[in-house]
């Protein structure tokens, strides 16, 4: 059941992010009563489901992980998760956008261009109080957004699940306060100090397997919006639009209406890093519609309960 | 359409020397985040999606056509405001080193934040205006930086284009903090630089402006200096959890290492119980080491079938436990703190309440001299007696970090009150 190991050619500097994650997944997990692990198939969730079954070896993960499932996802990061969560052993929950909309919970838009991105929300909230979370691991880093960058390593939601920015805990040191009521909840993100490239060596020091997607691929794309789309799905191409077979990769995996791929060759761990540690556009920037919608988009998504 | 771009050659080396943790301070409007996005953009830190972002978004505030600030200033209220409320995070590496830099807010309301930021910082940066000078909230900075421990001040003395680079202006501002400095409890060194965030003067290159100076530029300080700290202090080790993994008779004292080094074989004391055990296994990451050195997040096994639990300590050297503590307090919440009141306490893993035995003094930010009060308000730094309904094993600040601070949390609302830093443990 480990696919857990660490390898000696880990620098310094990653082996000391890997003890300050490990730290705070323990912290987070022994004072919080009912915490989970958002766990997407990507790449950054990956590591951290990597470093909590680490964190807790040779006990098993002391909590269950859940996937916020959009309905429209890359088959090969839903058969990934299955087998990542399958390997480490831990429980899954899967929580459902479209249950949510089956049971008049959001209303989903119309459309060509309609994206399942905001609608989350709704649907993580309402898992965290029917199984009664209150913490939530996510992968989420500082260096993604620069309303991200603001987040606290323990960020407090309040029984809404909204994030208050202006009115933040204090958070001095690593003294984590894990403190709330009932009904209120923690995010915690044990990666806030990674950056993509960060991600990635560990990735390959430590053979963290992920979904065939990340690496270079031929796909059916559409550009639209500066972003190369996969056609198929709740991808549609409108009258006038013309597809094309590309060499792409992922350097995110999200919401496949919104997620765009980039043209890239490279194949492997060691050329993704060199493209990434070459990359002139951001990961998010170059990748996710939602961001760039307007903006504040990912602040504005964060006070409502994403992540 | 088809065109794929060249695979570009690996170019991963990480610096040797340890990765730099930097905060900004200063009064509001001194430049901070200007100059945070300066050293990003002359850095070439910037990727090309976020400056198109900051130079629509200056355009759209009024801002001119790039407003740097706006790399770090990313809350909605902030842009609107023109302010830095909170924290934000930054991280670029040179050939050199790598940096953290928490940038942090000016305003006296939003201190608890500067206090977040700097926490964890090695190096301050403290912006002063030359047209102004130092002002009351550039000296809470720098005694807010001082008591956390930074291990230096890089004064920044901003704006010098409009004080037409005069040398008389630097010098008048640099021997008025570098004197503040020299007088606060726990004095560090101060280093000075004459710049403009703004138009990048002494940020990454020494400017041709200020020929009277002789010093490095800013980056360049930043890239060279030591802030290894001093000889490492005992080995301890505060649980964080037990391990027993179901059906197996393992059981580890999960935890951060912290001072030291730790081996197998190693004679250990759990505290407070006193009791005295052997190290016979020590694992990181899932993985056997024959030993452990500090920072690194391990699992320890010991000889005998130890009673110890979350919040216990494992220490190589004896340390008494004790009940009472004394130190400095940066207060961070609007209900004043007063003798008698009670909080939540955390120190290492050991939560427990606390109640305030006395309010020493309060410290004058001017005369630096303490004062008599019987109440602490928000944003001041004062001196209080704690005593505690558990016992914690603690050093004074100045000789572990980690054994000598602990967070005060407010019963009614759960937040974060109070950070201490202990002189005195007894």
């Amino acid at each position: 059941m480990r696919v857990a190991r660490v390898n000696a050619t880990a620098s310094p500097h990653l082996e000391s992010l890997a003890d300050e994650a490990v730290t705070i997944i323990r912290e987070v997990a022994t004072e919080c009563e009912n915490p989970v692990l958002l766990f997407s198939g990507g790449k950054d969730s990956a590591v951290l489901l990597h470093l909590a079954v680490l964190a807790f070896a040779p006990a098993r993960l002391p909590f269950p992980v859940m996937h916020v499932d959009t309905g429209h996802n890359f088959v090969e990061v839903i058969d990934y998760r299955d087998e990542f969560v399958r390997k480490v052993g831990a429980r899954l929950i899967v929580a459902s956008v479209q249950a949510s909309i089956d049971a008049g919970r959001v209303v989903e838009d119309t459309g060509p261009r309609a994206s399942r991105n905001r609608l989350q929300s709704v649907t993580l909230l309402d898992a965290i109080a029917e199984h009664g979370f209150d913490a939530v691991f996510g992968g989420g880093r500082r260096d993604e957004d620069k309303a991200r960058a603001k987040e606290r390593i323990l960020s407090f939601r309040d029984r809404q699940g909204r994030w208050d920015p202006r009115n933040q805990r204090p958070e001095p040191w690593d003294v984590l306060n894990a403190r709330i009521r009932k009904g209120e909840q923690l995010r915690a993100f044990p990666l806030s100090n990674w950056t993509e490239l960060d991600v990635w060596q560990f990735i390959d020091a430590e053979q963290i397997p992920l979904p065939s997607i990340y690496y270079s691929h031929r796909r059916e794309v559409i550009a639209r919006d500066g972003m190369l789309l996969a056609v198929g799905g709740p991808v549609v191409l409108e009258p006038g639009e013309q597809s094309s077979v590309e060499t792409v990769r992922y350097r995110t995996v999200g919401d496949a209406s919104c997620t765009g791929a980039v043209r890239s060759a490279a194949a492997t761990v060691d050329e993704v890093i060199a493209e990434v540690a070459a990359a002139r556009i951001t990961e998010r920037g170059a990748t996710r519609a939602d961001d760039t919608f307007s903006e504040s988009a990912m602040e504005d998504r964060k006070r409502e309960g994403y992540f | 359409m088809t065109s794929l771009p060249s695979l570009p050659t690996l170019r991963i080396a990480r610096p040797s020397v340890a990765t730099l943790r930097v905060a900004t301070a200063g009064s509001v409007d001194d430049g901070k985040s200007t100059l945070i996005g300066r050293l990003l953009h002359d850095t070439k830190t910037v990727f090309e999606d976020q400056l198109a972002a900051v130079e629509k978004a200056s355009r759209r505030y009024g801002d001119g056509e790039r407003n740097l600030a706006l790399l770090t200033d990313g809350l909605r209220a902030e842009r609107e405001q023109g302010i830095t409320i909170d924290v934000a995070h930054r991280y670029f590496a040179t050939p050199r080193r790598s940096f953290i830099v928490a940038d942090t807010p000016g305003h006296s309301q939003y201190t608890r934040n500067m206090v977040t930021g700097a926490s964890t910082a090695d190096v301050a940066i403290v912006l002063v205006d030359a047209r102004h000078g130092v002002l009351e909230q550039t000296r809470r900075h720098a005694f807010i930086a001082s008591l956390l421990g930074v291990k230096a001040i890089a004064l920044a003395v901003n704006k010098m284009d409009l004080v037409d680079w005069d040398e008389g202006e630097f010098d008048s501002v640099a021997k008025d903090l570098a004197a503040y400095v020299e007088a606060l409890p726990t004095p560090v060194p101060v280093f000075a630089f004459p710049i403009s965030a703004l138009h990048g003067d002494n940020v990454v290159a020494v400017s041709q402006h200020s020929p009277w100076y002789e010093g490095p530029a800013l980056l360049d300080w930043m890239e060279t200096f030591d802030a290894s700290g001093p000889a490492e202090s005992a080995a301890r080790l505060d649980v964080q959890r037990v391990i027993r993994p179901q059906g197996s008779d393992f059981r580890g004292f999960a935890g951060r290492l912290v001072g030291g080094r730790l081996a197998v074989g190693d004679s250990i004391t759990v505290m407070p119980s006193g009791q005295r055990s052997v190290v016979t296994g020590i694992q990181r990451f899932g993985r056997e080491l024959a030993s452990a050195t500090a920072g690194q997040a391990i699992t320890v096994s010991l000889a005998d079938n130890i009673d110890a639990a979350r919040g216990d300590v494992l220490v190589a050297a004896d340390s008494p436990a004790t009940e009472s503590v004394s130190g400095h307090v940066c207060w961070m919440i609007d209900q004043p703190l007063r003798e008698g009141s009670r909080y939540w306490f955390k120190h290492g893993t050991r939560v427990g309440r606390a109640v305030v035995s006395a309010v020493e003094y309060r410290h004058d930010l001017h005369t630096l001299e303490p004062v008599a009060a019987d109440q602490i308000a928000l944003n001041d730094l004062a001196m209080v007696r704690l005593s505690l309904s558990e016992p914690i094993v603690a050093t004074s600040y100045e000789v572990s970090r980690e054994g000598g601070r602990l967070i005060l949390v407010d019963e009614a609302t759960n937040t974060t009150a109070g950070a201490v830093m202990i002189t005195e443990a007894a």
